[in-house]
């Protein structure tokens, strides 16, 4: 997010909640997210005025209405365009871009593309529960092949889209993974906030009636050390409480689990994670979960200049030494005075 | 058009007998666009009112010599009033035989066909369908003939510079410039300055087409004795003195909004996606930073109408613009915008439907998309801009109700209107009534409610930033005066009785009779471009004693609260529309009154013919 902006300011969690009666089902994946976002607010810093929260349509586009914050929940897919216009206007504000599966990656996915593409400052949460929750049940852009649903009675054929994946391609100068019940979340938050362009977060969550458990193989607490690899910059990517890690076949150019002896994780050549290592993010997202661990945390974060800065750096040299006299453009260009004696230039 | 002051009353000369008709038409690639633009400053010069019509294909670089690949640009001017770009043309200048075979149906029997005869070769003549040469065959006999080999005598005349054949032939459309200057007693000095100013870069270039251009003139000087090629001279409209310019409709808008903004006192920004022909307000607007305006193409046309809701929100003043099929797409977003009730205008520059339709030709057949094309009760004020001027102060107009009682609303015009130029007394922007916009930045007495309501029934503007105002918006049905998400039958009832009140309830001026009496035979009920064939029509029609009144409605919605009953102050009513008939089904259902309805769905604007005929039958 911006610095120059920040409006430092110290708050508590409940400064964060607003008065409205919480509507996500009972157990549903979005409470934690939403306690995990009140929770880092105050530690992050700044003012709940100077904070907007944008949603489009879905279960997790309700997340504005909960946050005591300003917060426009908007039509389906177009919250991040609805974000630019707002961040072009007010380059001050501090706003998080709250959207799913289905309305950032399927209606929106183009608004999403773009967004990242030109460099937004904002944040991105992408809530990936793999299924169409508030209009009961479809499969989504990321449900898995064969996936079962009220408009897929047989199975879906279709192959999913993978979030991380595709936000990298499309440009992305911060991408990172977490999911709703994982003590880790808030600094992924934390992460996304201090990086200045559009951050974008995938949010593994769990929807308690429509797609129950779908993440359970990497996400549950027994056996998460063997099945969860959390980056950290600087660190080597070892997992399974450090007898495993993740190493490059430089012949074959891909990444390979390996086993870590006696904690000699350079003998094993495991990776040191760089965060600005744009073509180790790429097989970072690519990783399939099973044969890999799941790569979550901070998987890639490299900025470079914002688009609402050089939208303002252009309209101010554009401006430079000239004076807005309206009336003056009226008349600019070719024009003639009509008078008694006729017309003349 | 709208620059003459004296001609409003009834006159009883023929209007058109002092005005002269000229329709250059050529390939896509012979320049006719620019020698018609500078033929109207010409004309403007020489202190003629006048209007025009540029009609060019959707093909960008058409192929050569074929039929669908002709552009052409029409101008009427004359001594008086001028209002349309004319019915038919007095003269044809046709630098190809697909220019010929297109345009000559219209020319006016007895008229002038200038051909350029060096283009009517084998090759030519085939790819526009000809089988013998119209030139030499006796079929256009019922016109007078003026066969010129322009390619040659325009090579002839840029050859001391040395250019090569294909840039000499280039000059061709300023050799046929100079011969029309001739024929219409011009003045050459101020085309040969623009010429230097144009190719400053290139003197030799510069050098080469005012050769050309003086060796038309000098053409026509020489051969006036022979042949049909005759000078005349137009007298200058009268005209109120002050300064004047050209103006597009796509300049009226994109100026009109800049003047809005300002009057307002907030920043404008403006979401677009390209799409003929609303693209070129984008350009303008772009170019214009230094008035506080920012400028954002967007990946699609609904990004651009819901960045344009997102700057709103953040407190400036959203501006979004597009045509029929980009506006289909902004529906979903303007219903948010109603929702919301935050400020916007939606600029529709119309053209032929439906789908893609005539990309590059006038309609006017999205009235029901502006006032009822949305899903829900969602009504929205809609405007509509008669001529480039009059965008000018339509888009203030929209920018103002927009912000004084916070709503998106839409501003039609048309291709007509964005790409026809008329001159344009530049208006003194002190006798504009500024409209600031006055946001809500503390908890007002009371306490503080989101959809709490002034007079005009408008909601608070409170900016994302402001400490104290926090809340939150969106697409759910609201509670009353608190905003909060609300599903209750009684709300919902309430909520969508105080978006229509609001909305019926704007302050638009009364509506006036633009020519003949309130009250009589007939009223001729038009609403946008069509204004000037519908005005020249009554007035000749007034003219030869006929009791008929020309009615132009601007605020299409809400309408006017006098306009029912003016309309049955009237035996009859009848409203010529370039649809199959949308504002006449509004005029029905809003006033019961039994509205005619006259229609011409060609991509052509109506011809002053078309509506004194159409006059004539309801008189009948």
């Amino acid at each position: 997010m911006n610095e120059m902006t920040t409006i430092a300011r110290t708050t508590t969690l409940k400064d964060w909640e607003t008065d409205q009666e919480v509507r996500w089902c009972p157990g549903c994946g979005d409470y934690a997210i939403l306690k995990a976002v009140q929770r880092t607010m105050p530690e992050i810093g700044t003012a709940p005025e100077n904070t907007v929260f944008i949603s489009g349509i879905g279960c997790s586009s309700r997340f504005p209405y909960y946050m005591e914050t300003y917060g426009f929940h908007t039509i389906h897919g177009r919250a991040p365009a609805f974000a630019t216009g707002l961040k072009l206007a007010n380059p001050d504000l501090d706003i998080w871009i709250v959207t799913g599966d289905g309305d950032g990656l399927s209606i929106g996915g183009n608004h999403t593309m773009h967004l990242i593409r030109r460099n937004l400052d904002c944040q991105i949460m992408l809530f990936n529960n793999e299924i169409y929750g508030l209009t009961k049940g479809q499969y989504s852009p990321t449900s898995r092949v064969g996936t079962t649903s009220p408009s897929t009675p047989y199975g879906s054929v279709d192959r999913p889209a993978q979030p991380a994946a595709f936000a990298l391609g499309a440009g992305a100068r911060f991408v990172a993974r977490g999911f709703d019940v994982s003590k880790e979340l808030p600094n992924v938050l934390k992460a996304a906030h201090a990086h200045k362009g559009a951050a974008f977060i995938e949010i593994f969550q769990n929807c308690i009636v429509y797609n129950k458990d779908v993440f359970e193989d990497f996400a549950a607490p027994k056996g998460a050390e063997d099945r969860q690899l959390w980056l950290k910059q600087g660190e080597p990517m070892l997992y399974a409480k450090g007898t495993k890690g993740i190493a490059l076949d430089a012949d074959e150019l891909h990444l390979k689990t390996v086993d870590v002896v006696d904690g000699d994780w350079e003998a094993a050549g495991v990776i040191v994670h760089d965060v600005t290592n744009r073509s180790v993010a790429h097989m970072l997202v690519e990783m399939r979960f099973g044969e890999f661990p799941m790569a979550l945390g901070v998987l890639y974060d490299d900025p470079r200049p914002t688009f609402e800065a050089d939208v303002v750096r252009q309209n101010k040299a554009a401006s430079e030494g000239k004076t807005a006299d309206l009336q003056g453009l009226l008349k600019k260009g070719q024009t003639w005075t009509v008078t008694e004696g006729g017309p003349e230039l | 058009m709208a620059t003459a002051v004296e001609d409003r009353a009834d006159n009883r000369q023929s209007p058109l007998s002092d005005a002269v008709v000229v329709r250059f038409a050529g390939d896509s690639g012979d320049g006719m666009q620019l020698t018609g633009g500078q033929f109207t400053l010409s004309s403007a010069l020489a202190g003629n009112d006048f209007a025009t019509f540029p009609d060019f294909p959707a093909e960008i670089r058409a192929p050569q010599g074929t039929l669908f690949g002709v552009s052409a640009f029409q101008i009427n001017f004359g001594s008086s009033a001028i209002e349309t770009a004319g019915d038919a043309p007095d003269v044809l200048v046709a630098m190809n035989p697909a220019a010929l075979k297109t345009n000559v149906p219209q020319l006016k029997p007895g008229g002038l066909i200038i051909a350029d005869e060096g283009e009517f070769n084998d090759r030519n003549l085939a790819k526009a369908k000809y089988d013998a040469n119209p030139l030499d065959d006796g079929s256009l006999a019922k016109w007078q003939l003026l066969k010129l080999n322009i390619s040659q005598l325009t090579m002839d005349a840029v050859k001391p510079f040395g250019l090569g054949n294909k840039e000499a032939l280039r000059c061709k459309n300023m050799w046929t410039l100079g011969l029309a200057l001739w024929m219409f007693d011009r003045d050459r000095q101020p085309l040969i300055d623009w010429l230097e100013a144009k190719f400053a870069k290139d003197p030799n270039l510069a050098a080469a087409n005012v050769a050309a251009l003086n060796a038309g003139h000098a053409y026509g000087e020489t051969a006036e004795l022979a042949g049909p090629l005759k000078q005349h001279h137009v007298d200058p409209a009268p005209v109120a003195p002050g300064l004047y310019r050209t103006l597009t409709g796509a300049e009226g808008i994109a100026l009109g909004l800049v003047a809005g903004a300002q009057l307002a006192k907030l920043p404008m920004f403006f979401g677009g996606y390209p799409i003929t022909p609303a693209s070129a307000i984008l350009h303008h607007l772009s170019r214009l930073k230094e008035y506080d305006v920012t400028t954002f193409q967007a990946e699609d046309e609904i990004a651009a109408i819901c960045s344009a809701i997102g700057a709103s929100y953040g407190g400036s003043l959203g501006v979004t613009s597009s045509s029929g099929p980009g506006i289909a797409l902004k529906g979903e977003a303007m219903g948010l915008a109603i929702m919301t009730e935050l400020p916007l205008v939606i600029v529709n520059s119309q053209r032929g439907g439906p789908s893609t339709g005539l990309p590059t030709k006038t309609e006017q057949s999205d009235l029901y998309q502006a006032v009822y094309g949305r899903n829900g009760d969602a009504p929205m004020p809609v405007i509509a801009a008669r001529s480039p001027g009059d965008a000018f102060e339509c888009a203030i107009e929209a920018c103002r109700i927009a912000v004084q009682y916070m709503t998106p609303v839409m501003l039609l015009t048309d291709g007509y209107i964005a790409n026809a130029a008329e001159p344009w007394a530049v208006p003194d922007l002190t006798s504009y009534e500024a409209f600031p916009v006055e946001f809500l930045t503390e908890v007002p007495e009371g306490g503080f409610k989101p959809y709490g309501r002034d007079d005009n029934l408008k909601r608070p503007w409170v900016k994302p930033g402001t400490p104290g105002l926090l809340h939150r918006i969106g697409g759910i049905e609201k509670e009353v005066d608190t905003g909060h998400i609300n599903y209750a039958p009684d709300n919902h009832q309430a909520m969508t009785d105080i978006r229509k009140a609001k909305v019926d309830g704007v302050k638009v001026p009364d509506q006036v009779v633009e020519l003949g009496a309130e009250g009589g035979k007939l009223a001729v009920v038009g609403w946008g471009s069509t204004f000037g064939p519908i005005h020249q029509a009554v007035r000749r029609k007034r003219a030869e004693g006929k009791d008929v009144s020309h009615i132009h409605i601007r605020h299409i919605w809400p309408l006017p609260a006098n306009l029912g009953e003016l309309l049955k102050s009237f035996d009859k009513v009848i409203v010529p529309e370039m649809n199959t008939g949308q504002l006449k089904t509004v005029l029905r259902d809003q006033y019961l009154v039994d509205a005619k309805p006259v229609n011409k769905v060609s991509g052509q604007p109506f011809t002053i013919a078309e509506i004194e005929t159409a006059i004539e039958g309801a008189l009948a």
